[in-house]
């Protein structure tokens, strides 16, 4: 197992390599001059563009930037640039001259609000979505299995910025019944206010999310219930309880974990609709802000944190997956 | 029309008569319904049979003949919410139909117990054997987890796992088709189970392993004097393991007698038909493998009379429209404690004039092997006797 994670470590590097690439190439072949965006927009004289351009180094060759760019990232790097200078020590994901932040730092600060949100949507969703599965699974073709399918699919249909708007608009706005939304430090400011202020973006995102869990764990709940050891189960006078959880559940869970991993990388990531509409600030928020002041360093950053959480996640769920199914040898 | 059970359900216990006189299965005009989109499926009707302890019965027939519904009955393994059932099923002198889950799960595992065809499939892939079998016994008895450990090595021991302290962790995966079935085995014999129901339990082994299994089923019901049904449509398996044998057909009985009596002179068309579709490699090369003509009938829609009409060779014999109007009663044949479902009135002149010569010639004083065969095989199944679109295949003349 060990050689199977080293060798999906390498793999999963090269992948994040070619998205470096990638995203390098958006500063370069993109349609906006990075340089633009730090030249004062009324006083932006050519001279002083190609000021700017030659202090950022924006005149040097491309692959002479982007090995700086990596060189940062491994050892770290230092900008200097006029009077301003930037320390910013390994891995640095650049420099954001607009802010006038390194990019690490500045998008670490905003990970907790990201890492709240995702965990507590993600409970949300999974005791919802799996518990809903479940019980439809198990009263399969009766009112309440038809109710669930069809909650899910309806909730499913409304897109996602319109139920989140929604939900901020009556019950925060209108009603003031989740007064605090906002991102409050779970140790600067307790747990009670963290959860106050998040509590509505959970239930949100969560209850959005879990259609899809509910209707993936019905389909596999019903198919491991019909599996011919949940059968031999039941003839050994098992209660339906342990029948349900430790025979038909653990088989059933296998392709709920897979969709799960990638949906909480995802999260991670930054959830760009949750953040904006409940004004948390968050990595997606981060990312939206600095699509809009043009703040290349921070997209680019935003974009290969993203590829890496996906990365990550695969691993964990294929090593997951051998500790569920034993029969997964991971060679 | 979800209905529990068509009888009326009082005190389940009270329902018992007598009871320790009784054997210790009784099935009572046992019949099973599953209500569906396209209308009733018909699976077991009216079946009556008794197991004493110590005993083997055979029960045999094509699929969807409805032979393991009929045992599943037996184990309450039917949903109740779709399955209709009338009749009455007692084990060990308690009523098994209408009996409230959790009672049912008492008897489940520990007085009656089940092993199934495939033990790939029935094993659960992501436990280990040990674990599956510890957990058998922790249902039905108050044990430590090292305690239910132990158990579990024994009765791999006892059912002849090699190094069984070695391979009471290893998963299902991990052993060969043989040694699953055993493992099954020692599951279902984890709590001394008074009643064995084996369904099919060899047909998806190679046979030699097949053999090795049925072996050891028999050695294991000698030390636990264990009643056993075994399911099959091997007639190889009937002839080896069973006291008595049930042949069943579109959910009915429709012959039974001790295997020995039933296999030499069998007195129902169907029989023949089974015991003609046998290979036997002990026999002369010249037999010949006749399969019974048609498709098992559709229980939503079962055919008039006799169910197996459509199919039998010789409903002309029989005077008058008898086997398409009425179903013929289960009724003693030429030897006592034999039943049989047919109309027929000579069945056994008929088996050995026309049925024999065709299977076993060795069997029969044919001094010219080649003659009669050829003229009977005529006999059996000419053209004349399809019934025109039924879909049955007279077997070519080789």
């Amino acid at each position: 197992m060990f050689g199977y994670v080293i060798r999906r470590v390498i793999s999963g590097l090269l992948v994040l390599i070619v998205v470096s690439i990638a995203t390098f190439a958006l500063f370069f072949y993109g349609p906006s001059n990075p340089a633009l965006a730090y030249c004062p927009e009324t006083r932006c004289t050519p001279a002083r563009l190609q000021q700017i351009t030659t202090s950022l180094g924006l005149d040097k060759p491309v692959v002479e930037q982007y090995s700086k760019y990596m060189k940062g990232i491994v050892a770290g790097n230092d900008f200097q640039a006029g009077s301003i200078s930037i320390k910013c020590g390994a891995p640095c994901l650049g420099v954001s001259f607009k802010l006038r932040v390194n990019v690490t730092d500045y998008l670490l600060g905003r990970f907790p609000a990201t890492l709240s949100i995702a965990l507590g949507a993600s409970v949300i969703m999974l005791l919802i979505g799996v518990s809903s599965g479940i019980f439809a699974a198990r009263r399969r073709g009766s009112p309440a299995d038809k109710a669930i399918v069809g909650a899910s699919l309806v909730i499913n249909a409304i897109p996602y910025y319109l139920l989140a708007l929604l939900a901020y608009l009556l019950l925060v706005s209108q009603w003031g019944i989740f007064p605090d939304s906002g991102y409050h430090g779970l140790f600067s400011e307790g747990p009670l206010a963290w959860a106050k202020g998040l509590i509505l973006a959970w239930i949100v995102v969560g209850v959005s999310s879990s259609t899809t869990y509910a209707r993936f764990s019905r389909g596999s709940m019903i198919e491991a219930l019909n599996e011919d050891y949940v059968r031999t189960a039941r003839s050994k006078g098992l209660s339906e309880q342990r029948i349900t959880v430790h025979h038909a559940l653990r088989s059933a869970i296998v392709p709920v974990v897979t969709i799960f991993g990638l949906e909480f990388a995802t999260l991670l990531a930054g959830t760009i609709f949750t953040e904006r509409i409940f004004d948390i600030q968050g990595i997606g928020l981060t990312a939206l802000q600095a699509i809009n002041t043009k703040d290349l360093p921070v997209i680019s950053a935003t974009v290969l944190i993203a590829a890496a959480f996906i990365v990550i996640a695969n691993l964990v769920v294929d090593i997951i997956y051998s500790f569920i199914d034993p029969r997964v040898r991971l060679t | 029309m979800s209905m529990t059970s068509q009888r009326p359900v009082g005190d389940p216990a009270a329902a018992s008569p007598s009871g320790a006189d009784e054997p210790y299965l009784v099935v009572d005009e046992l019949t099973v319904r599953f209500p569906t989109a396209d209308g009733l499926v018909q699976a077991v009707t009216d079946l009556s049979y008794t197991l004493e302890q110590g005993k083997t019965l055979g029960i045999v027939g094509e699929s969807g003949s409805g032979k393991s519904v009929s045992s599943m009955a037996v184990m309450g393994l039917h949903d109740y919410k779709r399955t209709r059932m009338s009749g009455s099923i007692r084990v060990g002198g308690r009523e098994v139909i209408g009996l409230s889950s959790e009672k049912m799960r008492d008897i489940r595992g520990s007085d009656v117990s089940m092993i199934f065809q495939d033990p790939l499939t029935s094993l659960h892939p992501f436990y280990s054997i040990g674990a599956q079998i510890a957990e058998a016994y922790t249902a039905h008895n108050k044990v430590s987890k090292r305690q239910a450990r132990a158990k579990a090595i024994e009765m791999l021991d006892r059912v002849g796992i090699p190094q069984p302290k070695n391979r009471v962790d290893d998963y299902p995966h991990q052993f060969s088709g043989g040694m699953r079935q055993r493992a099954m085995i020692a599951m279902a014999l984890v709590n001394d189970p008074k009643l064995l129901i084996a369904d099919e339990p060899t047909t998806a082994l190679d046979v030699t392993v097949q053999a090795q299994i049925l072996d050891l089923l028999q050695e294991l019901q000698r030390d636990f004097n264990s009643a056993i049904i075994i399911i099959t449509h091997d007639l190889g398996v009937v002839a080896e393991m069973a006291d008595e044998v049930l042949v069943m057909y579109a959910g009915r009985a429709v012959e039974v007698g001790p295997t020995r009596e039933l296999l030499t002179h069998p007195e129902m068309p169907y029989t023949w038909g089974l015991l003609s579709s046998v290979p036997d490699v002990t026999s002369d090369t010249d037999a010949r493998l006749i399969p019974i003509p048609g498709n098992p009938p559709s229980l939503l829609d079962p055919p008039t009379g006799c169910p197996f009409h459509p199919r039998c060779a010789h409903r002309d014999k029989v005077p008058g429209d008898l086997c398409r109007t009425e179903l013929p009663a289960l009724i003693t044949g030429n030897r006592p404690g034999h039943t049989k479902r047919c109309h027929l009135a000579n069945p056994d002149s008929i088996y050995e004039t026309e049925i024999l010569p065709e299977i076993a010639p060795d069997m029969v004083d044919l001094v010219v092997q080649d003659a009669t065969p050829a003229e009977s095989g005529t006999n059996l199944f000419s053209a004349e006797d399809e019934t025109p679109g039924n879909g049955s295949v007279a077997p070519e003349n080789r």
